[in-house]
C-alpha cells in the first residue's frame, strides 16, 4: 500500500474528528494522523502509556527516551500535555473520556463490529490496548485499507477472524469511501474520488444501504 | 536502601514479580540486570511485554529464568513466541487495560471487579460474565505479587517518588501491589526536597531503594 493512499486516508479521516478533541490512535493509518500538517494544533492527542498532549516526533539529536507514544516511537509534548499512569490513562478510556479513537481494522461484519488485534496465522499473545479502545472510547473510526494485501475484501458478513469487541465502531474511512454504522447497519455515505458505486460494491462483500454516493 | 546485587536476593525461586515498564521505557534495567546475575528461576512474571530479545526481561526468558508470563503485548519479542511454541513458557494474556486495573485492584484491596473490556472476546472465555444494564461484562481477577520491581526517576530517603514523563507507565499501580517493593532511581535526595505536591507514589508503599550507579 502507498504512502500516499494512507496519507489521503488520514486525511479524510481527520475530517471526522471534533476539533479540540481528545484522540487515540492507533497503530498503522491512524498514526499517520498526527503527522498531518492540517492536524497539528486541531486536536489533543492521548497515547495510553501515558501522556495527553502528543506533540510531533523529535529530530533525531533531540529524542528523549523517556517520552514515547504507545508504538514506543519518540515523540514530544505539547504546551500543556499531561503525563499519568496506566490505571488512569486506562480509565480516561474505559470510562467515555476519549472522544475518539481512531483504529485499524483487519475485517468489519455487517453490523460493524471488528476484528483487530488477533493476527491470522500467528499465536495470539498480543491485544495491548485494542480491546480496551473499542470498548470505551466515546466514538470509534476505523481507518483501512477497503481490501486486504491479497485483495480480498475486510468488510464481510461475519467476522473470520477474532472479534475486538461487541460494541460496532461509528465510522469506516477506507480508500474507497466513507460508512457509517447506523441502527446496526452500515450506510454508505460518501465514495472516495474515482470509486464508482459498482466498485465499491465489487469490493465490499458485506450488505450495505446507500445513503448519499456523489462523488466528494 | 541496597545495592542492585543484594535487592535481588529478596527475589525468591518461584516468586511471582511485577515489573514496570513500556516494553524497555520505565523498567528497572538494572534491577533485571542483578537479577540475572542472582539465581532466582521458575518466575511468574506480570509486565506488560518482556522486554526485547536479550534485553531488560527478554535476557531472563533467554536464560530459562521465566515459567509464566503474565501481560498485554508479548509480540514485540518473538523469544516469547518461540518459548511459549517450545512449550517453555506459559503465557496469559489480559487487554492492557484490564492488566492494570487488576494491579490497581490488587494494590487497593479489591479482590475481583467487572470490566466490559473483553467481554464477547477470545479473552474472555472461562471467565464468570454479567449483563450491567445494557453491557456484557467479565469478572476479572485482581493480581497481587511478592516482589515489584519499578523504576522511578527520584526518591528521596523516606521513599517519596517521583517519575519522568512516559516512563511513570505501570509503576506507580505496581508500587501498591506487592508485598515487597523495589524501586530503581537515578537519584536519591534528601527529605523534603521533594515537593509534596509532586510526589506519584508516597513513601508507605517503597520498601528499597537502589539508586543507579552514576
Amino acid at each position: 500500500m502507498s504512502a500516499e493512499i494512507r496519507r489521503r486516508i488520514a486525511r479524510r479521516a481527520l475530517e471526522e474528528l471534533p476539533a479540540a478533541g481528545v484522540v487515540n490512535l492507533g497503530v498503522g493509518i491512524p498514526t499517520v494522523i498526527a503527522t498531518l500538517p492540517e492536524a497539528c494544533g486541531r486536536i489533543f492527542i492521548h497515547s495510553e502509556n501515558g501522556i495527553l498532549g502528543v506533540g510531533p516526533r523529535p529530530p533525531e539529536d533531540a529524542v528523549d527516551p523517556t517520552l514515547v507514544d504507545a508504538g514506543k516511537r519518540p515523540i514530544t509534548a505539547s504546551p500543556g500535555a499531561a503525563y499519568f499512569d496506566s490505571a488512569l490513562s486506562f480509565a480516561m478510556i474505559r470510562g467515555g473520556h476519549i472522544d475518539v479513537a481512531v483504529l485499524g481494522a483487519l475485517q468489519i461484519d455487517a453490523r460493524g463490529r471488528i476484528a483487530n488485534w488477533a493476527i491470522p496465522g500467528q499465536p495470539i499473545l498480543g491485544v495491548g490496548g485494542a480491546m480496551d479502545l473499542l470498548c470505551g472510547a466515546r466514538r470509534v473510526v476505523v481507518t483501512m485499507t477497503h481490501l486486504s494485501s491479497a485483495g480480498e475484501p475486510k468488510i464481510v458478513p461475519e467476522l473470520t477472524l477474532p472479534i475486538g469487541s461487541l460494541r460496532p465502531v461509528d465510522v469506516i474511512v477506507s480508500d474507497y469511501g466513507v460508512l457509517d454504522v447506523s441502527g446496526g447497519v452500515l450506510v454508505l455515505r460518501e465514495l472516495a474520488p474515482g470509486i464508482t458505486l459498482e466498485r465499491f460494491t465489487e469490493a465490499t462483500a458485506a450488505l450495505f444501504k446507500v445513503g448519499v454516493s456523489t462523488n466528494r | 536502601m541496597l545495592g542492585a546485587d543484594a535487592a535481588m536476593q529478596l527475589v525468591q525461586t518461584g516468586a511471582t514479580i511485577m515489573v514496570g515498564g513500556f516494553g524497555l521505557v520505565g523498567a528497572p534495567l538494572a534491577l533485571l540486570e542483578a537479577l540475572g546475575r542472582s539465581g532466582a528461576s521458575e518466575l511468574t512474571v506480570i509486565s506488560n511485554n518482556l522486554g526485547e530479545p536479550g534485553q531488560g526481561l527478554g535476557a531472563l526468558l533467554r536464560q530459562g529464568r521465566i515459567a509464566r508470563a503474565i501481560g498485554s503485548y508479548f509480540t514485540t519479542n518473538p523469544e516469547v513466541i518461540s518459548a511459549h511454541e517450545a512449550g517453555t513458557l506459559e503465557v496469559t494474556l489480559l487487554p492492557q487495560g484490564t492488566m492494570t486495573e487488576a494491579i490497581r485492584a490488587g494494590g487497593a484491596g479489591i479482590p475481583a471487579f467487572f470490566t466490559p473490556t473483553g467481554a464477547g472476546t477470545a479473552l474472555a472465555q472461562g471467565k464468570e460474565t454479567r449483563r450491567f444494564g445494557e453491557r456484557l461484562c467479565v469478572l476479572e481477577q485482581a493480581l497481587y505479587a511478592d516482589v515489584a520491581l519499578i523504576k522511578a526517576h527520584v526518591a528521596d530517603r523516606l521513599g517519596n517518588l517521583v517519575y519522568e514523563k512516559t516512563a511513570r507507565n505501570f509503576n506507580p499501580v505496581m508500587a501498591t501491589a506487592a508485598a515487597c517493593v523495589i524501586v530503581e532511581v537515578d537519584r536519591i535526595v534528601d527529605v523534603a526536597e521533594l515537593d509534596p505536591e509532586a510526589i506519584v507514589t508516597p513513601h508507605v508503599f517503597v520498601d528499597v531503594l537502589v539508586e543507579r550507579a552514576a
